[in-house]
């Protein structure tokens, strides 16, 4: 590919604008701050564009590579390329920029050049995640994205924040640093850091096996998937809402991808052999962890524990081995970026006028906020999986593909429509329907422009997904296809 | 033995020997307490110093060592680059330390004389090729460091500090002096490169191997009481609080350079072919530091403490990595794992400076900045220190961006290809510990309101110095391969 290097400008252009507002100095100059940081996330948008335009769906090759020597010495270079799988994360994520830009505006009041720094420089690291081909840069800015989450949790979450942070922080570390150790090992047998490689590398089961947990740590961390999820509701709940967004959209996914982009192919072996420990935790998050979603009395910590459930059906996606559970799961995955992020606007918009997250204090909003009423039923009905939106789609592909394997796979993956419509629709009407619940409900103002644009560009999205899913499956055929046969082929 | 010995490679020692009298004798006309001059002049001297070991030891063709008085003096690329990392580290200590010298009326003349007198000693453990070299370095820096602990002479603490440095160091110059000696029972010589000769001779004849392992067993004792890795680490948290803030710094960085020279010369160059001996010790050793070190700095309030923890557990990686030279026999890994723990100990002395140098900026005349408390809402106070500060945090904590990440990177990478897959998870997993109390600096200077107000004051070279050395962290984090090369070459020319 020639031209300009894209990729590198999706990483460092938001990092640049970040750098920028750093340095636009204290709160005095907020206004022009809030427009940098706008421009920034559209620049960052916009780059991605010419990526998808340009990007060829027939082949799984890496596409828009970039190769530089970085430490020879070290054998670590910087190779960047994407191909289907990675390319729906980078617009996601640079969409989902803008809406966090926009969404944030009059809300966050002190310290904005660093609140919008922070998360215009987390989005390129996050592009730099999601198109890294050698593995340490996979692990710079993985680890990287820890720092600006983990101020954004800290400076401008809520009460229990520090706490929040510093398990957010700590557990996640834990889980990477072991998967350095797994990364470094491979990097011994095969002696290189390219990802590519090590999907070439021939490895005896045993080594397959010691690798896979280590992988596996660090990627369930970030998933999270069941039991050490519990990090998540805190986090969530603590951050601010472009926090809880971004968390809920992207950083998630990135554990999702690393199974797609190192456990399965490198260690197609130990994936299939342990396939059924896999599925098993995914079952877990989504009948267990659906029910104690039920349960939350914090609309947040719900929404928090209903994304668990749901990433649940991407891990279970993942390990069924079929086109349709990957492809499924891929798509359930961009389609929970939207609604998640949707859900939590929501929380956001309503938190911002009565600062309470507790179901309990609401009731009634439909009589003083109709149109906002109307987004969230839009919403909550995509978070349960309804035809139509985008939640329905990749569930559904997810559980076709579960039934090619087994029954009962399937049947208890499918009691997710039945938990997923009970704990939205149920929040959805405490909250909305009703009588009203006092007067501070009473008297809230609806929607204003701002808000109900950001909420229409997320419909607008769950929509489309969910009519019309070819743009977004069409990208990642070839990738997924390839990615099949070669887990399908024994490596040693 | 009637010829003149070859002074050319040792010019940057005698250029600071000399010119050190020379600037005793200019101190004692100063005038004021700010000593302008002498810290001009030190400065200068500094300068020459890099300069000459530039035209002696680095601008060469060929980096083979060059060997002289009667061999037992050395001078090649490992010694060279060292001295010049030691200029650096002592000439931003002077900066960053004056202002708090002069705030304290500590700004004597002695300060500055025993800080060079200290940094002779460190060049001469980098260039030692005998014991006896290696003897006489190591006394005189260590003799300096008890006199600048006790600098602060009214206080009851650093008096303390120093009666126990003093004590406990004499104890570890008598180990290494008793090592010392067994090896010279078992090999008849004290120049270390004819010690390797001998012991290769040696090692296979298991009568003599005893009392040769004997003496390593001191040697290693030395060296481990200098670095401050567990269980020779008593002295380093009451050193460190005992201190004054800048003499913390004078103790807490270059010394480490010196005392990774003389690992080097001592066991590499000397005694590589008790390889499988003495990598068992510094395995052990490294580990019970990192493990002690991380956990105890935990529970630290006071800032100089936590950071005295801190080096021990980073003293520990470093080791790890000379413990990965020999793998079955073969030194086909070697490069790598002595280059790694060289790169590790370079970026942690960096970090050191920054760290401390910021505790030296925070404190001002009658403030000082010493328990974690005083770092509370620095973001609201110096942004753009809190940011400085964050990445000296995060580098120390071996999180990317920072250097601090290669050099752990590097050093596991190392041991895994050691086949010490357990010690590299050891390792990962005492980091991770270690990031808790780092991330807890970060939190108080982001996430707490400031118990003190009004904006950070200092000089204007202090403020650029402490800015420059934080960012280098940063720039070495993301190009570090300069560093490394540079790393790399010097341990190749062993």
């Amino acid at each position: 590919m020639n031209g300009l290097p894209l990729l590198s400008i999706s990483i460092w252009l938001p990092i640049a604008f970040g750098l920028i507002l750093l340095a636009t100095g204290g709160d005095s100059r907020a206004s022009v701050q809030r427009w940098i940081a706008l421009a920034g996330a559209i620049a960052g948008f916009a780059v991605t564009i010419p990526l998808y335009a340009g990007f060829d769906g027939q082949t799984s090759e890496m596409q828009f590579s970039e190769f530089q020597r970085w430490m020879p010495g070290l054998d670590i270079n910087y190779h960047l390329g994407i191909d289907g799988i990675s390319m729906l994360f980078l617009l996601l994520n640079s969409f989902i920029t803008i809406l966090i830009v926009v969404a944030g505006w009059t809300v966050v009041e002190k310290r904005v050049a660093q609140y919008y720094a922070a998360f215009l420089m987390l989005s390129g690291m996050l592009n730099g995640v999601f198109s890294a081909l050698d593995a340490v840069l996979f692990y710079v800015f993985f680890e990287a994205t820890l720092i600006p989450m983990f101020i954004i949790i800290g400076i401008w979450g809520g009460p229990n924040r520090v706490y929040a942070a510093l398990k957010f922080f700590l557990y996640t570390l834990f889980g990477s640093l072991l998967m350095l150790v797994a990364f470094l090992y491979l990097y011994n047998k095969s002696g290189s850091f390219e990802i590519l490689d090590w999907h070439r590398l021939p490895l005896p089961l045993g080594a397959q096996f010691a690798l896979f947990f280590g992988l596996l740590f660090g990627f369930a961390v970030k998933v999270p998937m069941w039991p050490v999820h519990t990090w998540l509701p805190d986090a969530h709940t603590e951050a601010p809402t472009g926090g809880s967004v971004v968390l809920a959209a992207i950083l998630l996914k990135l554990g999702a991808y690393g199974f797609v982009r190192f456990t399965l192919p490198i260690l197609p072996d130990a994936s299939r052999e342990l396939a059924w420990l896999m599925v098993s935790l995914s079952l877990i998050a989504v009948v267990y962890v659906g029910l104690v979603t039920l349960v939350q009395a914090d609309m947040k910590r719900l929404i928090a524990y209903s994304s668990i459930a749901h990433m649940g059906f991407v891990t279970l996606g993942f390990f069924l081995f079929n086109a349709l559970g990957v492809e499924g799961a891929l798509v359930q995955m961009i389609s929970h970026g939207f609604i998640s992020g949707a859900m939590f606007l929501c929380v956001g918009v309503m938190y911002d006028r009565l600062h309470t997250r507790m179901i309990a204090d609401y009731g009634g909003v439909v009589n003083s906020m109709p149109r906002f009423a109307a987004f969230m039923m839009l919403f909550a009905m995509a978070n349960s999986g309804l035809p139509a939106t985008s939640g329905f789609v990749g569930e559904f592909m997810v559980i076709m593909g579960a039934m090619q394997v087994s029954f009962w796979i399937a049947f208890l993956a499918a009691t997710t429509l039945i938990f997923g419509a009970a704990y939205s629709l149920w929040m959805y009407k405490r909250v909305i329907f009703g009588p009203v619940a006092n007067d501070a409900v009473r008297g809230l103002r609806d929607l204003n422009a701002r808000e109900f644009l950001v909420l229409a560009l997320l419909a607008v999205a769950v929509l489309y997904m969910g009519i019309y899913p070819a743009p977004f499956t069409d990208v990642m055929h070839a990738s997924v296809d390839d990615l099949l046969r070669h887990v399908a082929r024994p490596k040693w | 033995m009637s010829q003149m010995p070859n002074f050319f490679p040792a010019l940057p020692e005698i250029f600071l020997l000399t010119s050190t009298c020379v600037l005793m004798i200019v101190d004692l006309s100063a005038k004021t307490i700010r000593r302008q001059r002498t810290y001009v002049l030190a400065h200068i001297v500094l300068l020459g110093c890099a300069f000459l070991t530039y035209y002696t030891t680095l601008d060469v063709v060929s980096p083979r060592p060059i060997y002289t008085f009667s061999d037992l003096f050395v001078n090649d690329l490992m010694s060279g680059w060292l001295k010049m990392a030691a200029y650096i580290a002592v000439a931003t200590t002077l900066v960053y330390s004056r202002q708090y010298l002069i705030d304290r009326g500590l700004m004597r003349g002695e300060f500055i004389v025993l800080l060079l007198f200290a940094l002779l000693g460190m060049m001469i453990l980098m260039s030692a090729n005998s014991l006896l070299t290696v003897y006489l370095g190591l006394e005189l820096l260590s003799l300096c460091q008890y006199a600048l602990v006790a600098l602060n002479r009214d206080s009851a603490a650093s008096t303390e500090a120093a009666m126990k440095y003093f004590v406990l160091g004499a104890l570890a110059s008598g180990m290494l002096l008793y090592g010392m000696s067994m090896i010279y029972g078992a090999t008849g010589t004290l120049t270390i490169t004819e010690i390797s000769h001998r012991v290769g001779v040696l090692a296979g004849n298991t009568g003599d191997r005893t009392l040769l392992v004997f003496g390593l067993v001191f040697l290693v004792a030395g060296i481990a009481f200098k670095l401050g890795v567990v269980p020779f680490h008593m002295w380093v948290p009451d050193v460190y609080q005992g201190a004054a803030t800048a003499v913390t710094l004078v103790i807490a960085s270059a010394p480490k350079l010196a005392a990774f020279a003389m690992a080097m010369r001592l066991l590499v160059n000397g005694l590589l072919d008790l390889a499988v001996d003495w990598q068992q010790m510094l395995s052990i050793l490294a580990v019970l530091s990192m493990a002690l070190g991380n956990i105890t700095a935990i529970a630290q309030t006071n800032l100089k403490r936590m950071l005295a923890y801190s080096t021990i557990s980073h003293m520990g990686f470093v080791l790890l990595g000379l413990a990965g030279g020999m793998v079955n026999g073969n030194l086909l890994n070697a490069g790598d794992a002595y280059s790694s723990a060289m790169f590790y100990v370079v970026i942690y002395v960096l970090t050191t400076l920054a760290s401390f140098g910021m505790l030296l900026l925070l404190s001002r005349a009658g403030v000082e900045c010493e328990s974690l408390d005083d770092l509370k809402g620095l973001n609201q106070r110096a942004p753009w220190f809190a940011l400085i500060m964050l990445i000296v945090m995060f580098s120390l904590a071996g999180v990317p961006p920072a250097a601090g990440f290669y050099a752990k990177l590097a050093i596991l990478k190392t041991t895994v290809a050691a086949g010490q897959i357990g010690l590299a998870v050891a390792a990962v997993l005492f980091s991770l510990i270690g990031a808790f109390y780092y991330l807890r600096i970060v939190k108080l200077m982001y996430f707490d309101d400031a118990s003190k107000s009004g904006p950070v004051t200092a000089h204007a070279d202090m403020r650029v110095l402490v800015s420059v050395n934080g960012l280098a962290l940063l720039a070495l984090g993301i190009l570090p391969q300069s560093l490394m090369a540079l790393c790399v070459a010097s341990i190749k020319a062993l």
